[in-house]
């Protein structure tokens, strides 16, 4: 129904596509698998006539008998929207936050000058109503920001298929949500594709995400199709070694030996951190809301913990109370047997770090890398003299380059940069290191690259993590114990192998459960 | 790299005009201080480029003894503004929400609350009229100005990791306030300054040409216009002279100030490109 033949993109002098042929075909679902940069959502603007400035597309892309690179603009506005649809990663910037859901949804129809207002409001509850947001719990006067990240994609797939369109391009749709939203939203558009008989192109960096939902699957890299085909028999074979790598990226597990538990480091009784609630009139305030609610776990030396839930569960509210940023209201926090609040002595501070998620925001952009990685020697009451030495000791450490420190930030990619994240949490030679979140925003080459590296530091220096994660494969890669997190408080724990293979807790096997997954059998023809 | 048109007409005017005022130190074409009766209202001729006014002062000379004292006004204003407003505004982001911050805004909002010309008049009407206590005046309005840009972009600051991995490594506030939040935000107040100072020109001619600017016998663009309104008749151009210099400066320095905002503004800098 839609086909693109030998699509190129250029911007500027920079060739962006390389001939990318995909054919969609209709009721299907195809999917585009590929790293950062490889150019899928690239290919995705590209059918839709949205290329940015300075880009110019040559090939073809067929709708229907007609060439949507060639036809004019007037045309193609009256194409995007009505025959084909698209949502975007972000529900929260997707959404015009100062209109209503009902508004949003029947403007689709009304710019289209499919409806008249009255039609379009009805049309647009029944379309809210189909995407599982019935007007009886979410009027159409909603604002988005009443909704939470999963009911906001919902209304962007509502916008989307307002007009019925044939082609749905759904790009990184589940990234930014959690598994179990995830898993919802996927099946959403499962089922809106088999009902509606439309095609769905679902752009991923997700393997797990596409086994689970395409008819067809191609894998780009670096603005080429390495690898095109039906899913199951692409999976089988997996003929190109870049679909091969991609593969065994994605499920890598860093070889590591558990060392010997050691004496407790870090010791967490009924931590309770409550902020007040939201004001109520002029002086009044709700109830205090309990962000961890009564938290208690023991770390050994060498020990790697796991701390596994969804956004807004609370781990992040007890990172800042173990890193002593925040006060606890109730219980203890015990560090190498002090006491850990936030007028610690900057000594004590030295011996846990910390690694943030953002490999872009977590440095100061002004600054040359020597300086960022020595700034936690400010917590030492002497600071070595020989600063530039041990700079590039850590530096080398985790695979940098010694003689990058003289230079900034912006010079190095996401991967790197994640690696001076962790030369910077080495550098005081700390006992634990908090891993927030640290390898989600990066391409699963390179989070197989940083894992191996984790695991590596921790054999060499003898390190306890606690690994902070929503992405349930990796937690159980790289963990010895797990703590899974519920509404502030910790449902289930134990031993990493045993609580996947075993869960106990409804919540945890409702996480594991939702987690996409590549199914087995599928594996075993290259395993052996 | 492309630089943008505005930035380089403003750039090229302000510099113009500040080089004209450094250079009235060493140089002018005529004294400003004698008077010269004989030649008063001469049209513009080899001798006098711009003519004379009814003292048969050179109207060129006062115009660039003139601009020395807008430009120091604006600066000492802009000054006390940066000086003053960036710390309260660090101040008050380094502890959001809690009584220094809103003893700090709400005092700037009550600065805001009065009106600036009307309260830099009743200033030098109490205090006596002259260049300092003008400079005074303006600059006190400037503070919440900077205040207020310092505690917004230093609080998007605050939210970052970096932020986060500098309190990990024990920093304290002023010091995270120092070294992260103030390079980073240098160029929001970099612009926000020139914008300043072309209201700092415009506040010192308004408050000279009511005659509680710089005394006579200092040569000031807002004075120059006074004194030439009485013979807007019968030489209309001593009037436009200072006038046009008035205005080409607040051009030149909010071209400078728009062009700089495209510059340094990262969002603007790639939708240009």
């Amino acid at each position: 129904m839609i086909r693109c033949e030998k699509l190129s993109v250029t911007i500027g002098d920079d060739a962006i596509l390389h001939e990318v042929s995909v054919d969609i075909a209709p009721g299907k679902v195809t999917g585009l698998v590929g790293e950062s940069g490889s150019g899928k959502s690239m290919t995705a603007l590209a059918i839709m006539g949205l290329l940015p400035r300075g880009g110019t597309a040559t090939g073809r892309v067929m709708l229907g008998d007609e060439d949507l690179l060639t036809i004019p603009e007037k045309r193609l506005c009256d194409i995007r929207g009505n025959r084909i649809g698209m949502i975007f990663q972000e529900p929260m910037t997707a959404l015009n936050p100062v209109k209503t859901i009902g508004d949003q949804v029947a403007e689709t129809l009304f710019v289209h000058g499919k409806a008249t207002r009255a039609d379009a409001r009805r049309i647009a509850a029944e379309k809210l109503e189909r995407v599982g947001l019935p007007p009886e719990r979410f009027p159409l006067s909603r604002f988005p920001h009443e909704l939470s990240g999963g009911q906001r994609q919902r209304v962007a797939i509502a916008m989307a298929i307002a007009l019925s369109p044939e082609l749905l391009i759904a790009d990184e749709p589940t990234t930014a949500l959690d598994v179990t939203t995830q898993a919802q939203i996927l099946d959403l558009l499962k089922r809106l594709v088999a009902e509606e008989g439309m095609s769905l192109l679902l752009i991923t960096h997700d393997l797990a995400v596409v086994a689970g939902m395409a008819d067809h699957v191609a894998v780009m890299k670096d603005g080429e199709i390495v690898e095109a085909g039906a899913t199951e028999p692409l999976f089988r074979r997996m003929e190109h070694p870049y679909t091969k790598r991609l593969f065994a990226a994605s499920s890598h597990a860093p070889e590591r030996t558990p060392l010997p538990g050691g004496e407790p480091i870090l010791t967490a009784r009924n931590v309770v951190r409550s902020y007040p609630g939201e004001r109520r009139g002029l002086f009044g305030r709700a109830d205090p809301v309990r962000a961890v609610d009564g938290v208690s776990f023991t770390l050994a030396r060498g020990e790697s913990l796991g701390l596994v839930g969804e956004s807004g569960c609370g781990k992040s509210t007890l990172t800042r109370a173990l890193l002593g940023l925040d006060a606890v209201q109730a219980g203890e926090i015990t560090a190498f047997g002090n006491r850990v609040s936030p007028d610690i002595p900057n000594a004590m501070r030295a011996g846990i770090q910390v690694v943030f998620q953002d490999p872009y925001g977590s440095f100061n952009p002004r600054w040359r890398v020597e300086r960022l990685v020595a700034e936690p020697f400010h917590l030492m009451a002497d600071p070595p003299t020989d600063r530039r030495a041990r700079v590039a000791e850590v530096l080398k450490d985790v695979g940098i380059d010694p003689a990058g420190m003289d230079r900034y930030i912006h010079e190095f990619s996401g991967g790197q940069r994640q690696r001076i994240a962790i030369a910077r949490a080495l550098i005081t030679k700390p006992d634990l290191i908090v891993l927030d979140e640290a390898v989600s925003a990066l391409d699963v080459s390179i989070r197989a690259q940083i894992l191996d590296l984790i695991a590596k530091l921790q054999a060499e220096h003898g390190l306890s993590y606690i690994f902070i994660s929503h992405d349930l494969s990796v937690v159980r890669a790289v963990t010895d114990r797990v703590m899974v997190m519920q509404a502030g408080r910790i449902v289930e724990t134990g031993e990493t192998q045993a609580v996947f293979d075993a869960p106990e807790h409804p919540y945890t096997r409702q996480l594991l459960a939702a987690t996409p997954t590549i199914p087995e059998d599928w594996q075993e023809t290259h395993d052996a | 790299m492309k630089w943008p048109v505005s930035l380089v007409a403003g750039a090229v005017l302000s510099v113009l005009f500040v080089v004209v005022a450094l250079l009235s130190f060493v140089w002018t074409p005529h004294d400003v201080a004698t008077l010269a009766i004989a030649d008063k209202l001469q049209p513009p001729s080899p001798t006098y480029w711009l003519g004379t006014d009814h003292f048969g002062r050179d109207t060129l000379s006062m115009l660039m003894v003139g601009a020395r004292t807008s430009i120091a006004v604006a600066i000492v204003a802009v000054g006390i503004g940066i000086v003053v407003g960036v710390p309260l505004g660090l101040a008050a982001a380094a502890n959001r929400g809690s009584l220094i911050d809103e003893i700090i805004m709400r005092g700037n909002d009550l600065v805001f609350a009065f009106p600036s010309l009307v309260i830099a008049i009743l200033i030098t009407a109490v205090f006596g009229p002259s260049a300092v206590n003008a400079i005074l005046a303006i600059g006190i309005f400037n503070i919440p100005v900077f205040a207020r840009v310092t505690r917004g972009g230093a609080l998007s600051i605050w939210t970052l990791d970096y932020i986060l991995a500098a309190r990990v490594a024990g920093k304290g506030k002023l010091r995270i306030s120092v070294e992260h939040i103030l390079p980073n935000i240098l160029n929001l107040l970099i612009v926000q300054g020139t914008i300043q100072f072309s209201l700092g020109i415009l506040a010192e001619a308004a408050l000279s040409y009511i005659g509680l600017g710089a005394q006579p016998p200092t040569p000031s663009w807002g004075r120059m216009l006074a004194e030439a309104q009485t013979m807007i008749y019968t030489a209309p151009r001593l009037a436009m002279w200072p006038g046009l210099a008035i205005v080409a400066m607040v051009l030149g320095l909010n071209l400078m100030g728009d062009g700089l905002r495209d510059l340094l503004d990262p969002r603007v800098r790639r939708e240009r490109a």
